[in-house]
């Protein structure tokens, strides 16, 4: 019991390390505008603006070299955030990049898959664990729906849920009933 | 015995409407067949099931494990059998389902071997744990886990402690009912609060509407070996709030954003106080609590109910009338509607309000706001709830925010008062799930930028370690090969070096083949060729062998 705690604080305390460096040692120097942009961006790192990522995607726009309106997560009101922020007219999402969908995650049938290691290599967030010939898992509250892992599965094992609303993600809605009355 | 008292901003004069049920004894509700157990009963951390579908289980035995600090267990209310561990309807305004464990009662309500603590005995840290494994938690209505409140932190001590007996919300009376009965025992329980708080004074506020409940616990502080303050307070809603609580009696305000331990005082719940005796004292954990059941029944009046119990049944031992519109969990101020009557009491559970449309006639359609400032007027946070309302209303939720939106109790005096009949508070609460949520969404962006950079950090070394291996490699080779023309004589130009490279290549390939062909086999005499034969065969076959894997990893 002991050994194991110690072992999990060892680890927690090494990728601490490792990710504190790597966020000093990489962090991207310069552009700052890219950077509020990349803040604003829903970082599922999902390629459907056209870039390999958000942060690639922050920075063209910072550029002037793509528009504000291809990321589908982020949704309509993800451009009404960056035309704020830039000081531009807010457009419709081009739906020539995709539609906005219902926060999902991935979800790998254990039974089929093969242990392939495809779908890791593929992970733009590292969330599924496994390894050769062993089945994979995605590690569901780390994964963001970018379903990125869902082509190079050579079994097909692998399908997005939708989440579906409970208790502790229960929203107020907008009491709309009243202003329709008001208007 | 007088003390100054102070005035909190704003607040309200509804109906009152305790008496009715008040006056009446407390009566013991019968024990249901099912009981249905939420597992999400109090802030914080979800308690972990710790029993399996078929177990019998006592009453009192734990079935939920508290999973964290701010977390406390859940109990069987009774004896039984566990019959399903899954969603069930819970008194949520969502109507959502949430965890429960569900358990048939074989009506022996037999208890689980349970023994009183000796706190004096005990470590703090100890006792708390024990309190938090008994299920302890504000039964005030925030159902904030005890053992959490009961933990001084760094300070050591909280010198005031108050113990809330305002009850301010109209129709309730659980408390005032349980301080009339049970004051003795309430105040066993402050002992235990000020053991752990390391309090020295010691209030207790009471309504000024309450008589019969000042004098019980006036007559309880008598009889106990440390000063007790019994305070009546003017009736005031919401007087009966934590902070409005701490203002009357202390002056102090709780600064914005800061909890009350910050400014050295503590406040529970005269019904916490006595579940914490019952624990303490006799070792039982949070199984039951007193619930009023009034409004639009026959016998508006307090039961001691087992938690877990469904609704409908308490109503139905009050006596349900036709007319009925409506029922509320809490009371009219603050309570929420409950999505239907099959829902269980829950340890939140102080009042079940059943409306009809007599003494709740529907209200008004709402009108814009005329900014009138009634609504800033009455309200107790001493915040503005027009400009609340304006921001909540557009989505401008960073202006809300701006204006303390957080600072807002809900309790609804600003939506009692308006002109315009704004359900203003829905909004609030709107608002505030709204900003919950986004920040949630936030902290799942930083998190998937801080791992996709991480990768790509991890991806990047990867192949600059795949290419120093390489370029140390070629080096090596380039260093044996250029010593070996200098053996030679020659100054070798770096093209030279490429050819000698190719060379030295080709050398190697040619010598390998001449190891795979060995020469020395052409005079040998039978016996040997033989045994040659018969090794190359197994060679071939090993080679055979090796390819077959390496050629399933290369294409699979
Ligand atoms: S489309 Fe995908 S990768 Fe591009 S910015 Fe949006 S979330 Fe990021
Ligand atoms: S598990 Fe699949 S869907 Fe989830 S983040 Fe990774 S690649 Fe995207
Ligand atoms: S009381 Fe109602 S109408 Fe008056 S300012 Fe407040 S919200 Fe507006
Ligand atoms: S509900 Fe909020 S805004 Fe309204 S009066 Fe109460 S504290 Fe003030």
């Amino acid at each position: 019991m002991l050994t194991a705690i110690l072992v999990m604080v060892a680890i927690a305390v090494v990728t601490g390390l490792v990710l504190g460096w790597s966020a000093i040692r990489f962090k991207v120097e310069g552009n700052p505008l890219a950077e509020k942009i990349d803040a604003i961006l829903p970082q599922t790192q999902c390629g459907q603006c056209g870039f390999p990522g958000c942060r690639p995607y922050a920075e063209a726009i910072a550029k002037g070299e793509a528009d504000i309106n291809q990321c589908p997560p982020g949704g309509e009101e993800g451009v009404k955030k960056l035309a704020e922020l830039l000081g531009v007219e807010p457009k419709s999402l081009d739906e020539t990049h995709g539609t906005p969908k219902p926060k999902s995650v991935a979800f790998i049938d254990e039974q089929i898959c093969i242990g392939c290691t495809l779908c890791i290599q593929a992970c733009p967030v590292d969330a599924i664990s496994g390894a050769a010939k062993q089945m994979h898992t995605i590690i569901a509250s780390e994964c963001t729906g970018c379903e990125l892992c869902l082509p190079p599965c050579p079994v097909d094992c692998i399908s997005m849920v939708t989440l579906a609303e409970d208790l502790p993600h229960w929203k107020w809605k907008h009491p709309v009933v009243m202003l329709k009355k008001v208007a | 015995m007088s003390r100054e008292l102070f005035k909190f901003k704003g607040g309200v004069h509804p109906p009152e409407h305790k008496s009715e049920s008040s006056t009446h004894p407390i009566h013991a509700a019968p024990l249901p067949r099912k009981l249905v157990i939420p597992l999400r009963q109090h802030i914080g951390q979800v308690a972990k099931p710790v029993v399996n579908v078929g177990d019998r289980v006592l009453k009192g035995q734990m079935i939920g494990a508290a999973d964290g600090y701010i977390s406390a267990a859940v109990h069987a209310s009774s004896s039984g059998v566990v019959t399903a561990i899954d969603l069930q309807p819970v008194p949520h305004i969502s109507g959502l389902p949430d965890l429960c464990i569900s358990i048939e009662t074989d009506s022996r309500d037999e208890w689980i071997d349970h023994a009183p603590l000796d706190y004096q005995a005990m470590v703090p840290a100890d006792l708390r744990m024990q309190l938090r494994d008994l299920g302890l938690a504000g039964l005030g209505g925030a159902v904030f886990p005890s053992a959490a409140k009961l933990d001084p932190g760094a300070a050591h001590s909280c010198p005031t402690l108050i113990l809330n007996g305002g009850e301010c919300e109209p129709w309730i009376t659980c408390d005032d009912v349980l301080m009339r009965h049970h004051a003795d025992e309430i105040l066993q329980g402050v002992a235990v609060m000020r053991h752990l708080l390391g309090s020295t004074g010691i209030l207790v506020g009471i309504e000024d509407n309450k008589p019969e409940a000042i004098a019980a616990m006036q007559a309880a502080a008598q009889k106990v070996d440390f000063a007790v303050e019994v305070v009546a307070v003017p009736t005031i809603y919401p007087g009966g709030g934590a902070k409005q609580m701490i203002q009357t009696l202390t002056g102090k305000q709780v600064p914005s954003g800061k909890l009350s331990t910050d400014i050295g005082i503590q406040v529970f719940n005269v019904g916490t106080a006595h579940a914490l005796a019952r624990a303490v004292h006799h070792g039982e954990p949070l199984i039951s609590r007193l619930v009023t059941v009034t409004g639009h029944v026959l016998r508006r009046q307090n039961f001691v109910v087992l938690i877990g119990t469904p609704m409908h049944t308490l109503i139905t031992l009050a006596g349900d009338r036709d007319g009925t519109t409506g029922v509320l969990m809490g009371g009219p101020m603050m309570g929420v509607p409950m999505p239907n009557l099959e829902v269980p009491v829950v340890k939140a559970t102080n009042c079940i309000l059943v409306k009809s449309n007599e003494l709740f006639p529907p209200l008004p359609r709402a009108l814009p706001c005329i900014r009138c400032t009634r609504c800033a007027d009455a309200c107790p946070a001493e915040l503005q709830p027009q400009e609340l309302f304006r921001f909540a209303k557009a989505g401008d939720f960073g202006r809300a925010q701006e204006y303390h939106l957080f600072d807002c109790i809900e309790c609804g005096c600003c939506s009692y008062v308006c002109p315009s009949h704004i359900p203003l508070v829905d909004f609030y609460r709107y608002a505030k799930s709204e900003i919950w949520a986004r920040e949630k969404e936030k902290r799942a962006a930083d998190l998937a930028r801080e791992r996709h950079e991480f990768r790509q950090f991890r991806l990047e070394r990867e192949k600059k370690e795949k290419a120093e291996k390489l370029a140390a490699k070629a080096q090596a080779k380039r260093a044996e090969l250029a010593a070996e023309p200098a053996a030679a004589g020659s100054a070798p130009s770096d093209a030279d070096a490429k050819k000698a490279l190719i060379a030295a290549a080709l050398a190697r390939a040619q010598a390998k083949k001449a190891e795979t062909m060995p020469k020395n086999i052409d005079h040998l005499p039978p016996d040997k060729q033989r045994e040659i034969e018969e090794i190359e065969a197994r060679r071939a076959k090993i080679r055979e062998m090796a390819r077959q894997p390496l050629e399933s990893e290369e294409k699979p």
